[in-house]
Parts: structure tokens; sequence; C-alpha cells
């Protein structure tokens, strides 16, 4: 096992896309793990209002007079953490699903409709409706998210069982009375995991994305403020493009959601390439 | 007293094109300790009745008749009996290990895999066990092979894996399909050799277009033609006397004997010839041939053969 992801590493270690990824996305999580200890101050605290950057507070302070240093290092945590959650929830139901339907193919055709019924609803503004319904919390947040982004990973997850069910060592094993519950996790489910994982990836990319999107029209939990309710709150504030304010106030959280979102596509080109060789000639970077 | 008797079988499959016969009343009876070789030419129905016997054909396929193995019918057993035969009793040895091997698992699990699935052993003692299994198939330094993945291991060696794989569970019965196919010449003398070492006390079904492997390791063997059998014969009558005329065209096409090819084309297994399925393809045929289908008849202490040129 440990060999295994030491041997994978080192594949991985060829793609500088992927080490500029992957470097990027360790120091947003980094900064979230230690966000108390890292932070100049509680983001909680309230300071003289709209002040411009100085010595004691680097990026100024808000509209109420709170850090905006302090406010982005405890964003991060807000931030990774939902998508962290909502993309690992979403990946386990897709996986989940496309294990069944691609095996038994009993239930393929109503669990392959539910899949159509989420891949064809334009999913924004259906989240935006929901969220606006339910009380703003991040556990909220995360179960919308994982609601809506299980379709395409379910799908793949599918198709590719569908042509490993056939394989002559799934009938080999059933050669030797193998059930089929057997089958799905000690031969289908090791073949489909890094198509899960470059999935999860992926689909954090669009959660990061669509998080910040809730949160900036006011939708995010106000007890936990992430990026995107930073850009909120700035974009709210009356004169905030007439003065200089929106360069430390807005731009800073602006430019954490484009490189996170930048570091996960990296990442998720860098591990599709391991996981499928044929798009590796296909590479230009 | 007989291990594995089948009675009427039919093995017939449902398609957009019509119903494919791919096997036709057999009847066989195989002795405990016996090892049979069903030869025939690619698509006559040989591994469609090798898989029936162990039931793991599509849902679909209309199975009809009797197996009986060991005083038991396999078709009346419910799946999870079944489970419980498949590679504990009956183990089949598939065709083609370069494909039968999971790739992504290292070979030495896969054996250990098949013997935790019937025996109550734990991880590390299946996997001596999985070690023991790679030494007994002659493979060198089975410990160290048993941690590599299949794409480290040569045709030959996956083959031999796969029969370690086969034996794991000291099964009665074993169905190898096609053993001996896509390996070269001196490969398959040893798996031959290899083969015949280990089911020395066991019964063995041999599913094979290769007489020289078959003639090797066989006591009887079972000629297979259109979906039926065509010729029943102890391994050295069959070589020294065949008499169904597909079987003598058969041993003629061999190399060795000419390389004389059966004119015509294997029947499709859709649309059967009417009377003898070997009539348009045979040098005897009769009126008779083209309307009446003839029975399997006994020539002499236990030889079989459905050909009216003997009746």
């Amino acid at each position: 096992m440990i060999e295994d992801v030491i041997v994978f590493l080192k594949k991985y270690k060829s793609s500088r896309l992927g080490l500029v990824g992957l470097g990027i996305l360790i120091f947003f999580v980094v900064t979230a793990i230690f966000a108390p200890y890292i932070a100049p101050y509680d983001p909680h605290q309230r300071y003289e209002t709209t002040e411009h950057p100085n010595s004691a507070h680097l990026l100024g302070t808000n509209h109420v007079g709170q850090d905006i240093v302090s406010e982005l290092i405890y964003g991060t945590r807000v931030s990774l953490f939902i998508t962290l959650f909502a993309s690992i929830a979403a990946a386990f139901i897709g996986a989940f699903i496309g294990l069944i339907a691609g095996y038994f193919k009993r239930f393929d055709f109503f669990l392959m409709r539910i899949v159509d019924l989420f891949l064809t609803i334009p999913r924004l503004p259906l989240i935006i409706i929901i969220a606006a319904f339910m009380r703003p919390s991040v556990w909220n947040l995360v179960f919308v998210f994982a609601l809506f982004e299980w379709s395409i990973t379910a799908r793949i997850i599918r198709s590719e069982v569908l042509t490993l069910k056939n394989r002559h060592y799934v009938d080999a094993t059933r050669m030797f009375g193998a059930g089929d519950f057997h089958i799905l996790g000690k031969h289908i489910l090791p073949n489909v995991v890094p198509l899960v994982v470059v999935q999860l990836v992926l689909v954090s990319r669009y959660i990061i994305l669509a998080e910040s999107g809730l949160s900036f029209i006011g939708l995010g939990d106000p007890t936990a403020k992430s990026w995107g309710m930073m850009l909120h709150d700035a974009f709210e504030y009356p004169t905030i493009f007439i003065s200089d304010i929106w360069m430390w106030w807005m731009l800073p959280a602006g430019l954490c959601i484009v490189f996170t979102i930048l570091s996960l596509t990296f990442i998720g080109y860098a591990l599709e390439e391991l996981v499928n060789p044929r798009l590796r000639s296909m590479t230009i970077l | 007293m007989s291990i594995l008797k089948l009675t009427h079988l039919n093995v017939h499959f449902p398609t957009q094109d019509g119903v494919v016969k791919a096997v036709n009343t057999v009847d066989l009876e195989m002795a405990n300790g016996e090892r049979l070789g069903l030869i025939g030419e690619t698509g006559c129905g040989k591994t469609v009745l090798g898989m029936s016997i162990i039931r793991l054909l599509q849902l679909a396929t209309k199975v009809e008749g009797k197996i009986v193995y060991k005083g038991k019918d396999l078709l009346k057993l419910s799946e999870e009996e079944m489970r419980k035969i498949r590679g504990k009793e009956i183990a089949m040895i598939l065709q083609n290990p370069t494909t039968s091997l999971n790739p992504v698992l290292k070979v030495g699990d896969q054996i250990a895999e098949a013997i935790q699935l019937h025996q109550g052993l734990d991880k590390r003692a299946a996997k001596e066990k999985a070690i023991e299994m790679l030494e007994s198939v002659k493979i060198s330094s089975p410990e160290k092979r048993a941690n590599e993945y299949p794409h480290q291991f040569s045709g030959g060696m996956k083959e031999r894996a796969m029969i370690a794989m086969g034996l794991a569970c000291n099964p009665s019965l074993i169905i190898a399909d096609e053993p001996t196919k896509g390996l070269d010449v001196t490969i398959k003398m040893q798996i031959v050799k290899l083969m015949k070492e280990v089911t020395k006390r066991k019964s063995m079904l041999f599913i094979t277009h290769d007489l020289g492997a078959a003639a090797e390791i066989c006591d009887n063997i079972a000629v297979m033609y259109a979906g039926e059998l065509v010729e029943y014969a102890k391994t050295e009558d069959i070589f020294k006397n065949p008499l169904h005329p597909y079987t003598r065209g058969f041993l003629n096409s061999l190399p060795s004997m000419g390389l004389k090819p059966i004119r015509g084309m294997s029947p499709s297994l859709i649309d059967l010839p009417t009377g003898c399925r070997f009539h348009p393809r045979c040098d005897h045929a009769s009126a008779k041939c083209k309307t009446e289908h003839p029975e399997m008849v006994e020539i002499e202490n236990g030889n079989y053969v459905r050909c009216f040129l003997y009746t």
C-alpha cells in the first residue's frame, strides 16, 4: 500500500502543472488548518472602520472594522471546509449510484433516469432556490452541493462498471464462487477509485465557485464568513468602487477563489493524465 | 460411479437473429477420476457446454435436461448452493489467461481470494496457501512472484497461475477451457505436462481443439460438431481408428497428417442443417443423411458414433 503511494507520487512529480497546483492547494490548506495561529486578529474583533492598509492592519479593515487579513485567513477555512465535505459526499453518492446502476441491470434504467433529471435541470438557479428556503448554514450548503454534484460522477462510474463487469477476470472470480458484492468490492471498486478521485477534484472546483456565488448573493452562512461572503460585504458597501477600498477588500478574496480553482484544475489535469494514459501524449504543457 | 452425468442437455440462446442452438441433446457421462477430452472446432459449443455445467451463462439462456454431479442435479440448485460448488467442487480454468487475471491485483492475492471464498482461512494463511499453489504449478521463487502483478508474468506463467487458482480449493472436477490456447509450442508442452500431473487423481473435462494435448492427457475423447456429440471413444481408438467422417476429417486436417482441410464451413448454430448436421460437408453423405437425423450408436466396448455408415 505504502509502496503504491510512493510510486504514485513519483509519477505525479513528472507533471509540472500538477506540482504547481498541489503547492497552491497545500498553501491554502495549511492556512485553513492553522488559521488561529496565523491570523493576526480575531476576525470578529472590531477596530476602526474602513481603515486603509497600514502596519497594524495589512489590508485595512472592513465596514464594521474587522481586520481583512484575518477575515481572509478564516474565510479559507470556511470555503475549503464546505468544498471538501460537499465534494467527498458528492463523489461517494456518485460512485455508489454508478456502481449499483452499472452492475445490477435491474436498477440501471431507474437510476439513470434520475441522473438524467439531475443533469438536465439547471443546477445553479435550483441551488439558489433551495438554499434560499433553507436556513443558511455551512452544513446546509454542504448538503445542497452534494445533492446536485453527484450525477456526472455516477454517469462516468456507471459506464466504467459496464465495461469492467464483462472482463474475463470477473467471470473467473465468479467461477470460483464469488458473489456479486464480493466482485463489486474486490474487483470493480479498485478499478474505479482513480476515476472517483479525479471526479472529486473536478467537482470540487465547481463547488467552490458555486459556494462563492451563493455567498455573494447573500445565501451563505453569516456566522462563518467565506471568501464569497467577503465579496458580498464589499460589494454592498456604497462607495466600494469610487474609492480605492476594493483593491484590498475585494481583490484579495477574489484572487483566493481564482487561485484555489486554478490549483484544483491543475491537480485535476495531472491526475486525469495519470489515470488515463491516453491523454499523456496530448498535453501541451 | 460417475462424477458427472449430462442427460439430454440443451443450451439455447434467444437472440435477435433467432435461437442459437449451442448445445443439442448431449448425453455424456464421466467416471470418477476420468479425464475426458471434448474436442471440436471453434464455435461448435464446447465452451458453452462447459459453462453450462457451472451455470454461468446469461440469465436469458435456456438450459434444459439434467446435469447430475455426484448425485445432485445442478440445474435444480439455488444460486446460493451453486456458489458453494463453484471453485470448491467444480473449478473452471478459463481460456485467455491474460485477461482472466485482474490487472490491479497481485497474482498471489487473486489466488488467495479463491481460497478465502471457500475455506475459512484468514488472509495470511490463504496467502501462504496461494504461494504453495504457485509452487505446485512450478513457478520459480513463488514468494516473490505472488507479490507481482499479472503484467509482470509471461503468458505461460499466467496460465500456470490460472491453473493454480483452479486447483486452489482442491476441487473434484476441473473444467479446463482451452488452457493451451495462444501459447507457443514449447510452453504448450510444458502446460500439457503440468495439467496431466496436477490432475492425476482428479476428474477433468478438457475442452480443446488441440488434438495433441488431448491425446496426451485424456482417457476418453468426445468429439463435438455443431452442438452435438458425434463420436465418443477411448483416446487410443480415436487416433488409431476414427469412425465418424468428421473425426477423420479433423485428424486429416492436422499438420502432421497432411494439412487437408474439411471442405465447406461449419454451420451456423441458428440455422442448423436438416438430417445429419455434417452432411453438407461429408464425402459419404447419402440421400438418407439429408433427411434423417442419426442417433448415437454403440460400436464396440463403449465407443459410440453418430453416423449412418455404422448402422
